[in-house]
């Protein structure tokens, strides 16, 4: 979208006196979004009354978000994803049944009943997204970014992949057919990046260091030679 | 519902804004609605699905809201519409004088051994499917009110199924504990050049799970 237009939107949102939007319109970071300053304190106040009404116990709060911060993430992904690269069968395995191949790792659960592995070649590119809401493959990635569950993203992967993928600093070539999977129903899905050229002599810890989460969401290529691009 | 939450194919909404080294949960309060939503979701007593709440936010609202606000929403009215908290104790953040303590709470081990549990939305029945891999087929221009997986770009266009994932809980209905109506589910690829025009890339297409209801013969 233009500039001109998203300035439009500006000055019509202000001019209407509206609340709709305000930091939307002036494209800051959604991380810091202006948030009522009451929601913290509506939190609270609601997990005490769950508290006191016997319907949870804080303690498994605790334990339910140190598990999706410190134990399920794209860690996980890294490691089916170097898997797939060194070993073959693997990977065989893995684009036929991507859920019963990333369990053989270990890991499943939540939001991973059915998980489908889509491979990037040199003729397709692929790319993840959930236009309805944020569906996205825990058990590999973690929970998602703010920008995945973002308007931006949701609106435009399906009508302008190449678009969105240039907005990531990712060209794809106009004679490889780009594939967006707009996770609806059920299955959840995850990219599973071409390998870089010049990884040959690297074991399987290190193919998985390379591995970016971006990656797996088909928005960003894998860079290899990282200690040579600019800063 | 052709509700805000069913954006796939507008414009307007802005540069995709990307934060490096974004943590987890942003804030404290994140991560709470976050765990109490799966700590209550884990008992089973919910009787409404996390996202019709959510789709019904206010247009307006809901572009305003960050995400896991519209998740406060979301838990609030399932504890409501469930029967598990009123209004009254919702206003005065205390429970209900006279009201009998639930004995039902996960505990931390039995809350995170319910994520790792797989959820079971795929059925096991026999249920004939109407379509098969390679065939054409059209998704139906249906606009129901209420919640729907069939998004609005897609309705109306005409695309080839490419896989039929087996039986799975139709969420139409089983959102509102309606009925699970098992039937499949299929991925159906859509031409970009069918969704969008000829200005779309003649190669690219669209991937959409679709539920054997959405869909029609052409």
């Amino acid at each position: 979208m233009s500039t001109t237009r998203r300035d439009f939107l500006t000055a019509a949102v202000a001019a209407a006196g509206t609340t709709v939007a305000p930091n939307h319109a002036h494209g800051q970071d959604h991380d810091h979004q202006d948030v009522p300053s009451d929601v913290a304190l509506r939190v609270k106040s609601l997990e005490s009354l769950l508290v006191e009404k016997g319907l949870v116990d804080p303690a498994a709060l605790d334990a339910l978000i140190d598990t999706y911060e410190h134990k399920v993430g794209p860690r996980n992904g890294s490691r089916v994803v170097a898997r797939a690269w060194i070993d073959p069968a693997y990977k065989e395995r893995l684009l036929a049944n991507g859920t019963a191949a990333i369990a053989e790792l270990g890991y499943s659960g939540n939001q991973g009943a059915d998980i489908r592995v889509v491979e990037n070649t040199a003729t397709v590119h692929n790319l993840v997204v959930c236009t309805l809401c944020s569906c996205y493959p825990w058990p590999v990635l973690g929970l998602p970014p703010v920008w995945y569950k973002s308007a931006p993203y949701r609106s435009r992967a399906v009508i302008d992949p190449r678009g969105v993928l240039r907005e990531f600093g990712t060209e794809v070539p106009a004679h490889v057919e780009v594939r967006v999977w707009d996770s609806t129903a059920e299955q959840r899905y995850v990219v599973l990046p071409e390998r870089p050229v010049g990884t040959e002599q690297l074991d399987e810890d290190a193919l998985a260091a390379l591995v970016t989460r971006d990656s797996m969401i088909g928005v960003a290529k894998i860079m290899h030679q990282q200690k040579e691009r600019p800063a | 519902m052709n509700g805000i939450h069913d954006m796939g194919g507008m414009q307007d909404m802005g540069p995709i804004e990307y934060a490096k080294n974004e943590t987890v949960f942003h804030e404290r309060w994140e991560g709470r609605i976050y765990a109490m939503s799966y700590a209550v979701q884990g008992t089973g007593k919910l009787r409404l699905g996390l996202r019709p709440p959510m789709e019904t936010i206010p247009p307006g609202e809901y572009l305003r809201m960050s995400y896991y606000e519209r998740w406060i929403t979301s838990v609030t009215e399932r504890l409501l519409a469930s029967d598990l908290i009123t209004a009254s104790e919702l206003k005065s953040g205390r429970p209900d004088p006279g009201s009998v303590k639930a004995t039902f709470a996960l505990s931390p081990a039995d809350a995170v051994a319910a994520q790792f549990k797989i959820p079971a939305t795929r059925r096991d029945v026999p249920v004939a499917a109407r379509f098969q891999p390679g065939e054409n087929v059209r998704a139906r221009n249906i606009n129901p009110v209420t919640h729907t997986r069939l998004p609005r770009y897609a309705r109306g266009k005409s695309g080839r199924v490419e896989r039929d994932h087996g039986v799975f809980v139709f969420s139409d209905t089983s959102v509102y504990a309606k009925g699970e109506n098992p039937q499949h589910l299929y991925s159906v690829r859509f031409a970009a050049r069918e969704l969008w025009g000829d200005a779309a890339a003649s190669q690219d297409a669209v991937y959409i799970d679709m539920f054997d209801d959405y869909l029609e013969h052409v």
